[in-house]
């Protein structure tokens, strides 16, 4: 016997929260995979505190796409019943740790959009996404700073760390053009003034990005080829083995609380 | 002992609110100055302990010699007289 | 979580000092004073305090291991954030307790050589494995709990820097046990597989952390010392009663059972009198022969060594900078 999944009404307001959700826990999770294992311990501690501040996000739209939802559903429910085609989380965010370069450039390229997309939301009509957006633009601007700042030092460092991050920042390109999709759920919010209009946010990121890389002695990246799918619940390979762990015991001992 | 040498050792001092003193929380590893202040915003500061960082290295810290404690700090202690309950003032005339 | 199981006293060679040195060192203590970094202290006092204070250093980091295990499957997103910051927060006591080490004059990668190395010792307790949730809840409530026993004694230790980390220590971990605790209440109070599981977790957990306070009084060597400089306060065997006594009306509350046929209550002394521990697991565990020693080592050894060109390359341009600044 297994746990159900959950049959969710994804309204607009309530794929757009669990889109970000999605990217928050996911993205949260794989930093919590580090825990333990970092290349300092300085850096152990700044990976965690990276993960519980994702975690938190992903709880607050949770919780709040439940009331949106109104059928009772629950944080956890989102999180532990429902199948990997019903995740919304973007692509770069499932992508794994592979080694620490890996890491930081997923992170950088992330909280380089998530800096600037939830500091526009702060201004959204919806008053608890407001309220989520303030919250969360100041956890990102600390996540890029924190991820700029190790992009700087692995591109300039040595020539292995050099050659690590350029390999990093090609590998997790492809997945950055996803940042900024929109489809027609979400032009529906923007025209009530409760979600925000992603495309003027590309010229910031790509300024941000091609800064940092600058610095960071690194080329941008010359492809434009972006995969998606994310967003649609059509995900690779590595989401799978990532819900196969977290929703182990919700799946093993169904209606059993913890 | 080379990488010793290049993640040296810093000393973190923090505010913990506005109108006191920074005050000797620990140390930590780091390469760098901005990376020792985000270190120690990640070590120390987990719980809302802070509203402000230092971070000093810790070769930079010149320490007296508990050796000459005796001479550094004992002939304070017989003046008796920058203390004010050294001074008598008749009771009618309450708190000074 | 601690290891006073460990914290040998260094006493086989015993330099020649200035007698009198060691006698006002001595009359310090006794008076209750703090030892700093740099005053003058016995060699023998040095290397007692460098080597319990990197072993508990190392049992934090190590003690990462068994939990963190579970961090990416726990069962609630609330248990998830507990957990992760929990965990986090002994990487912390950790780095706390290798800067308190340092001040002795020894480096944090000396101390990492030593443990890598397999040559240092850390607590026997994080060399079990945590096979399921309820372990979580075990650690929590009952490693965790026997640690503050240790931990709290250690916040008037002679060594200032040493103390002060503790104190530290302590502030952060009165939410663990909490944490432990709340997780066995939840499983001892649901379905019957739960329940199972949260008394097959007690049940490997119970002697190995009575283990964990080390050997008994009656044969531990090192003990007087380290007393003597008030670097420990109380017995190994004052503090595994103190532990139990407070642990067995929790495990009544839980409605679990205590795997100990011999476990009663003793009127006379007011104490709950335990069986007989197996000290020869204790000293197999301690030999490298735990079910998860090899694990354990190399899991710190694989991420030590993964991240060097990592810290290579923050040292490297630490340094570019630091010419170009010239």
């Amino acid at each position: 016997m297994t746990a159900r999944s959950l049959i969710i009404e994804e309204t607009p307001l309530v794929l757009y929260c669990l889109r970000r959700a999605d990217d928050a826990l996911i993205l949260g999770h794989r930093l919590s995979e580090w825990c333990g294992h970092g290349p300092t311990l300085e850096e152990d501690m700044a990976l965690s505190n990276m993960g519980l501040d994702l975690l938190g996000q992903a709880r607050s739209l949770y919780s709040y796409a439940a009331d949106v939802e109104g059928r009772g559903a629950t944080e956890d429910g989102y999180a532990y019943l429902r199948e990997e085609r019903q995740y919304r989380n973007l692509l770069l965010a499932e992508q794994p740790n592979g080694d620490f370069a890996q890491t930081i450039a997923r992170q950088f390229f992330y909280a380089a959009f998530a800096d600037l997309f939830w500091r526009a939301m702060t201004s959204s009509a919806d008053d608890t996404l407001a309220a989520i957006a303030c919250k969360s633009e100041k956890e990102m601007a600390y996540h890029l700073r924190h991820s700029a700042e190790w992009v700087i030092r692995l591109g300039d460092g040595t020539g292995e760390s050099h050659a690590r991050m350029q390999a990093a920042v090609a590998a997790m390109w492809s997945f950055t053009g996803e940042m900024f999709a929109m489809d027609d759920a979400e032009r529906e919010l923007i025209e009530q003034g409760k979600a925000i209009d992603l495309g003027p946010l590309r010229d910031g990121w790509r300024a941000t990005v091609s800064d940092v890389l600058r610095t960071a002695t690194l080329d941008m990246p010359a492809s434009s080829w972006m995969q998606q799918g994310g967003r649609a619940g059509r995900h690779g390979e590595y989401l799978g083995h990532i819900l196969a762990e977290l929703q182990h015991l919700q799946r093993s001992y169904p209606g059993a609380a913890w | 002992m080379m990488e010793n040498k290049m993640m040296p050792l810093w000393e973190v001092f923090i505010r913990s609110r506005n109108g006191l003193a920074h005050k000797h929380v620990g140390s930590l590893h780091a390469t760098d100055s901005k990376m020792a202040v985000q270190a120690a915003r990640d070590v120390y500061t987990r719980r809302g302990e802070g509203l402000s960082i230092w971070v000093v290295p810790s070769a930079a810290i010149v320490a007296s010699d508990p050796s000459d404690k005796a001479m550094m700090f004992e002939p304070a202690e017989s003046k008796v007289y920058r203390h004010p309950t050294f001074y008598e003032v008749p009771d009618e005339i309450g708190h000074m | 979580m601690y290891t006073q199981a460990l914290n040998a006293t260094d006493s086989q060679i015993q330099p020649v000092e200035d007698m009198s040195q060691a006698a006002a060192f001595q009359a310090r203590i006794d008076a209750e004073e703090r030892i700093e970094a740099n005053d003058w202290m016995p060699e023998t006092y040095r290397r007692t305090l460098a080597r319990q204070i990197s072993q508990h250093a190392h049992s934090e980091i190590v003690g990462m291991l068994p939990e963190g295990n579970w961090i990416t499957r726990a069962p609630s997103l609330r248990r998830k954030a507990a957990l992760l910051a929990k965990v986090q927060d002994e990487c912390g006591h950790g780095l706390y307790l290798y800067a308190a080490a340092e001040t002795l004059g020894i480096s944090r990668e000396q101390f990492f050589g030593q443990l890598l190395s397999g040559n240092a010792k850390y607590s026997s307790i994080f060399n079990y494995p945590a096979t399921t949730w309820a372990d979580i809840g075990a650690i929590g409530w009952l490693v965790d709990g026997a640690a503050i026993m240790n931990q709290i004694p250690l916040c008037r230790c002679s060594y200032g820097p040493y103390a002060r980390a503790m104190i530290r220590v302590c502030k952060e971990e009165s939410f663990h046990q909490r944490q432990g605790f709340e997780i066995m209440v939840t499983l001892s109070r649901g379905t019957g597989e739960q329940k199972a599981m949260a008394q097959d977790a007690l049940n490997r957990w119970w002697w190995p952390c009575l283990m964990m306070f080390g050997p008994p009084d009656t044969v531990s060597e090192h003990s007087d010392a380290s007393m003597a400089w008030k670097i420990k306060r109380f017995s190994n065997d004052e503090l595994r009663q103190k532990f139990v006594d407070a642990t067995v009306p929790q495990a009544q509350h839980l409605g679990l059972m205590l795997p100990d046929p011999d476990l009663r209550f003793d009127e006379a002394s007011g104490h709950w009198l335990y069986g007989e521990i197996d000290w020869n697991e204790f000293k197999q565990v301690l030999a490298g022969n735990g079910p998860c020693n090899r694990d354990r080592l190399a899991a710190r050894r694989k991420a030590h060594a993964e991240g060097a060109w990592v810290r290579d390359a923050a040292a490297a341009h630490a340094l570019k900078q630091m010419r170009a600044a010239v």
